[in-house]
C-alpha cells in the first residue's frame, strides 16, 4: 500500500520533466524528419511531401562532400590526438612528482573555457600572415629560426581543419587525462608490482597491464570526444568565421537554413547528424546502463 | 545579452498586449530594427525624435535585436511572422532580400500610393525604383544608401610605383600586373563574403550596367560567352590578392592598403567610416575611384522599412514611413550613420568629404543593386552562389563554377 502510494508519487513527480523532455526533443526531432521529407524552402512552410530528395541531393552536393571530409579529418585528428596526449599526462602525473595538484589542474583548466575564448586566442596565435606582417605562433617560431615551422595554420588546403583540431586538443586533453588519471589510480597497486617481479620492463607493464585494463575509459573518451567532434561549429566559427574550406555540416546546415532558407535541406543535414552521433551514443549508453545494473 | 534583450522584448510584447487590452486607445508603432549601436542606433534615435515631434500623440516602440547584419534579427522576426504577430514595420536590405523572402510570403504591402503622395518619385533616382519594386509595386522606403563598387587604393604607393589610378579592366590588370613585378601586394582581400563582394563588381565592370542587371532578371545567360570571360577576369584579380585572405576581415583588407602593405581594395563605402575612425586623411592616406570598368554607374545598397500585411497600426505606421521617406528623417540619420540619403536633395553640407563625392555620383549615375548586401537576388539564390563561390576559391575549376552558377539561377532565380 504504502509502496504503491510512493511509486504514485515519483511518476507524478517525475512527469513534467517526461513530458516536456517529450515535446521538446522527441516531438521536435519527429517534426525536423517531417521538415526534412518536405520541399520547404522560404519563409513559409511547405509541407510538401518530397520523398528522400533532401538526403538523396545532400550526398551529390559538393559542398557537403566538403563537409563530410572536414568531419573526417576534424575527428581523425582530434580524437586520437587527445587521447595519445590525455594518456601521455596522465602516466606523467601518476609517478607521483612533486606539485601533482597544481599541474592537474593546470591541464584541466582549458576545459572550464568556452570554445568561442579558446577559438578567438587560437585565431591569433595561428595567424597565417607572411613577411613584415607575421605574427602569433609563426613569429614565435621565426625569431627562435625555426622558419621550417612556419605555415599557414587554418588556410591550409585541404588540411586546413586540422589546425583547428589542435586548438580542439588543447581544449580537451585535459579532460582525458583526467579520465584516464581516474583509471590508472584504480589499477591495483599489487598487478604492478607483481609484474615487476616477474621481471616486466615499464614499458611491457603499460603495453600488456595497463592499457587492457584501462579500455573502458578509452572507449568512453572515445564515445565523449568523437561525438564532440561530430557537432563542432562555434570553435570553427570563432577560429575562422563561416567559409567553406573549413565548412562542416552544423555549418552548412545553419548557413542552408538562415541565410538560404532552404528548411527542408537543413532538417535533413539535421537528422544525419542526429544519426550519426546516435551512433556512436546509443551503444555506449546502452553499455553503461547494462554495467550500472550489474553493479 | 541576448537573453536580457529576449527578455525586454518579452516584457515589451506582453506590455503591449495588456495595452491593447485595456483598450485605451492610445496610439503606437512598433518598428523592428537591428540597429541597436554605434551610428546606426544614434541615427535611428534622431529618426525617433522627429517621429515624436511630429506625431506626439504616438508612442514609438522601437523593437531592435541585437547582432551583426540582422543574423538574430531576422530569426526573431521570422518566428514572430510565421506566429501571425508582425510588428508595424521593419528594417530590411532593400530590394529581393526582401521582395524575394517577404513579398513571395504575403507578409508586406506595396506602397506605391505613398510614393505618389509623398512625391518621392521625383526625388528619387530613377533607376532605382525598379530595384525595389515587383510588377510594378514598390515596397519599401530606403532610409539610407551605401555603395558596393568603390575601390580604394593607397595614393603613395600609387604614387611610388608610377601607376595612374585605373578606370577599365585591362588598365587595372596592367596597374596590378607592375606592382605585383614591384612586391607590392596590388590588392588586399578578405574573408569570403569580401571574395563575394568582389565578385560582383567585376562582374559589373567586365559585363557593363545592362548585361548585369539581365543577371538577375533572365535576360543574361549564366552559361554564355561573356559571362565565362568576366569571371576569368575574376579569376585572374584573385591570383593579384594577399594569400591570407581567409583570415582577414573587410577591416583587416582595408588597413593593409591604408598601412601601404597593399595598393587596393574593394569594399563598399562604410570603409570610409572606417578610415576616419582610424585618424586617417581622405586623398592623402586613402583614395577612392569606382572600380574600374564601372564609372558611371553606381552599384547601391541600402536599408528600408516595410509596411506589415496586418499591421496592427496601420496608420501610424504610415506616419513612421513618411518619416524614414522625407528630407528631413533621411537628413538626421545618414550623417551620423556615415552613408548619404535615398533622396537626391540632401544637404550636401552636412556630409563628409567621401559622401559628398558620393551624393554627386548617386544622383547622376545609373544605379544597379548589390548582390551580397541583398539587392539583386533573393536569400536562397544568393547562398547558392556564395557556395558555388567558395567551392571555386577551393578547386580553382571555372567550368564547374559556371554551371553551378548557371543551376542556381535556374533552381532559385528567374531563368528556366
Amino acid at each position: 500500500m504504502f509502496k504503491d502510494k510512493d511509486r504514485y508519487l515519483s511518476i507524478v513527480l517525475i512527469s513534467p520533466s517526461i513530458i516536456a523532455v517529450l515535446i521538446f526533443i522527441y516531438g521536435f526531432i519527429a517534426w525536423s524528419v517531417r521538415v526534412s521529407l518536405s520541399e520547404w524552402k522560404g519563409l513559409t512552410p511547405d509541407y510538401t511531401f518530397a520523398k528522400l530528395n533532401n538526403y538523396i541531393n545532400l550526398f551529390s552536393d559538393p559542398r557537403f562532400q566538403v563537409d563530410i571530409r572536414n568531419t573526417l579529418i576534424f575527428t581523425g585528428v582530434f580524437v586520437v590526438g587527445s587521447i595519445v596526449l590525455g594518456f601521455f599526462m596522465a602516466v606523467m602525473l601518476d609517478q607521483g612528482l612533486k606539485g601533482e595538484g597544481f599541474f592537474r589542474s593546470l591541464f584541466l583548466f582549458p576545459m572550464a573555457i568556452s570554445y568561442i575564448v579558446t577559438g578567438v586566442v587560437w585565431r591569433w596565435l595561428m595567424n597565417p600572415a607572411e613577411g613584415d606582417r607575421i605574427s602569433g605562433l609563426n613569429l614565435l617560431f621565426s625569431n627562435l629560426n625555426l622558419d621550417f615551422l612556419i605555415n599557414k595554420w587554418h588556410t591550409t588546403e585541404t588540411w586546413g581543419i586540422a589546425a583547428i583540431a589542435l586548438a580542439a586538443i588543447w581544449q580537451m586533453s585535459g579532460y582525458t587525462m583526467a579520465l584516464y588519471l581516474a583509471g590508472l589510480r584504480s589499477i591495483p597497486i599489487e598487478l604492478r608490482e607483481a609484474a615487476q617481479i616477474d621481471g616486466a620492463t615499464e614499458l611491457q607493464i603499460y603495453r600488456h597491464i595497463m592499457l587492457p585494463l584501462l579500455a573502458p575509459v578509452t572507449l568512453s573518451a572515445l564515445i565523449i570526444l568523437g561525438h564532440m567532434s561530430l557537432k563542432v561549429f562555434d570553435l570553427i566559427v570563432a577560429v575562422a568565421g563561416k567559409q567553406l574550406p573549413l565548412d562542416v555540416p552544423a555549418i552548412y546546415m545553419w548557413q542552408t537554413t538562415f541565410d538560404g532558407l532552404f528548411y527542408g535541406r537543413g532538417a535533413a543535414i539535421g537528422i544525419l547528424l542526429l544519426i550519426s552521433v546516435a551512433v556512436l551514443i546509443i551503444p555506449y549508453i546502452r553499455y553503461t546502463l547494462k554495467t550500472e545494473t550489474q553493479a | 545579452m541576448n537573453k536580457k534583450i529576449f527578455a525586454l522584448l518579452s516584457v515589451l510584447m506582453i506590455a503591449s498586449l495588456a495595452l491593447a487590452a485595456c483598450g485605451g486607445g492610445a496610439k503606437k508603432v512598433e518598428v523592428f530594427s537591428w540597429w541597436t549601436g554605434g551610428g546606426e542606433a544614434a541615427g535611428l534615435d534622431a529618426m525617433i525624435k522627429i517621429f515624436n515631434a511630429k506625431y506626439p500623440s504616438v508612442e514609438f516602440i522601437n523593437a531592435a535585436v541585437a547582432g551583426g547584419a540582422g543574423t538574430n534579427a531576422r530569426a526573431v522576426l521570422a518566428t514572430r511572422l510565421q506566429a501571425g504577430d508582425p510588428p508595424d514595420s521593419w528594417q530590411g536590405h532593400a530590394g529581393q532580400e526582401l521582395i524575394g523572402t517577404y513579398v513571395a510570403g504575403k507578409q508586406i504591402q506595396p506602397l506605391n500610393d505613398l510614393y505618389e503622395a509623398e512625391g518621392w518619385l521625383d526625388v528619387m533616382p530613377e533607376t532605382l525604383i525598379p530595384l525595389i519594386s515587383q510588377d510594378g509595386n514598390i515596397y519599401s522606403v530606403p532610409v539610407n544608401i551605401h555603395r558596393a563598387n568603390v575601390m580604394w587604393y593607397n595614393p603613395k604607393v600609387l604614387a611610388d610605383n608610377g601607376v595612374a589610378v585605373p578606370t577599365t579592366m585591362d588598365e587595372w590588370l596592367a596597374a596590378m600586373d607592375t606592382l605585383k613585378a614591384a612586391g607590392v601586394t596590388p590588392l588586399a582581400l578578405g574573408e569570403q563574403w569580401t571574395k563575394l563582394h568582389l565578385m560582383e563588381t567585376v562582374l559589373l565592370g567586365s559585363l557593363g550596367a545592362d548585361k548585369y542587371n539581365g543577371l538577375w532578371d533572365g535576360s543574361t545567360d549564366w552559361g554564355s560567352a561573356e559571362v565565362t570571360a568576366a569571371l576569368e577576369n575574376y579569376a585572374k584579380v584573385l591570383t593579384y590578392t594577399n594569400s591570407d585572405s581567409t583570415s582577414l576581415s573587410w577591416q583587416d583588407a582595408a588597413q593593409l592598403v591604408i598601412n601601404g602593405d597593399a595598393a587596393f581594395n574593394v569594399m563598399g563605402d562604410w570603409a570610409a567610416g572606417y578610415f576616419i575612425e582610424l585618424g586617417k586623411t581622405a586623398m592623402t592616406d586613402y583614395g577612392w575611384a569606382p572600380v574600374p570598368g564601372t564609372v558611371g554607374v553606381f552599384q547601391f545598397l541600402s536599408d528600408s522599412f516595410v509596411l506589415a500585411v496586418g499591421a496592427p497600426n496601420e496608420e501610424a505606421a504610415m506616419d513612421w514611413l513618411k518619416v524614414a521617406g522625407s528630407k528631413e528623417g533621411q537628413e538626421a540619420f545618414n550623417p551620423v550613420k556615415g552613408s548619404i540619403c535615398a533622396r537626391t536633395d540632401c544637404d550636401k553640407s552636412l556630409f563628409g568629404e567621401y559622401l559628398q563625392s558620393a551624393m554627386d555620383d548617386w544622383s547622376s549615375n545609373v544605379v544597379v543593386g548589390s548582390l551580397t548586401h541583398g539587392v539583386v537576388a533573393n536569400d536562397s539564390w544568393k547562398s547558392e552562389i556564395d557556395t558555388a563561390l567558395g567551392l571555386f576559391i577551393q578547386d580553382g575549376d571555372l567550368a564547374k563554377f559556371q554551371a553551378a552558377l548557371v543551376a542556381a539561377c535556374a533552381a532559385s532565380g528567374p531563368c528556366k
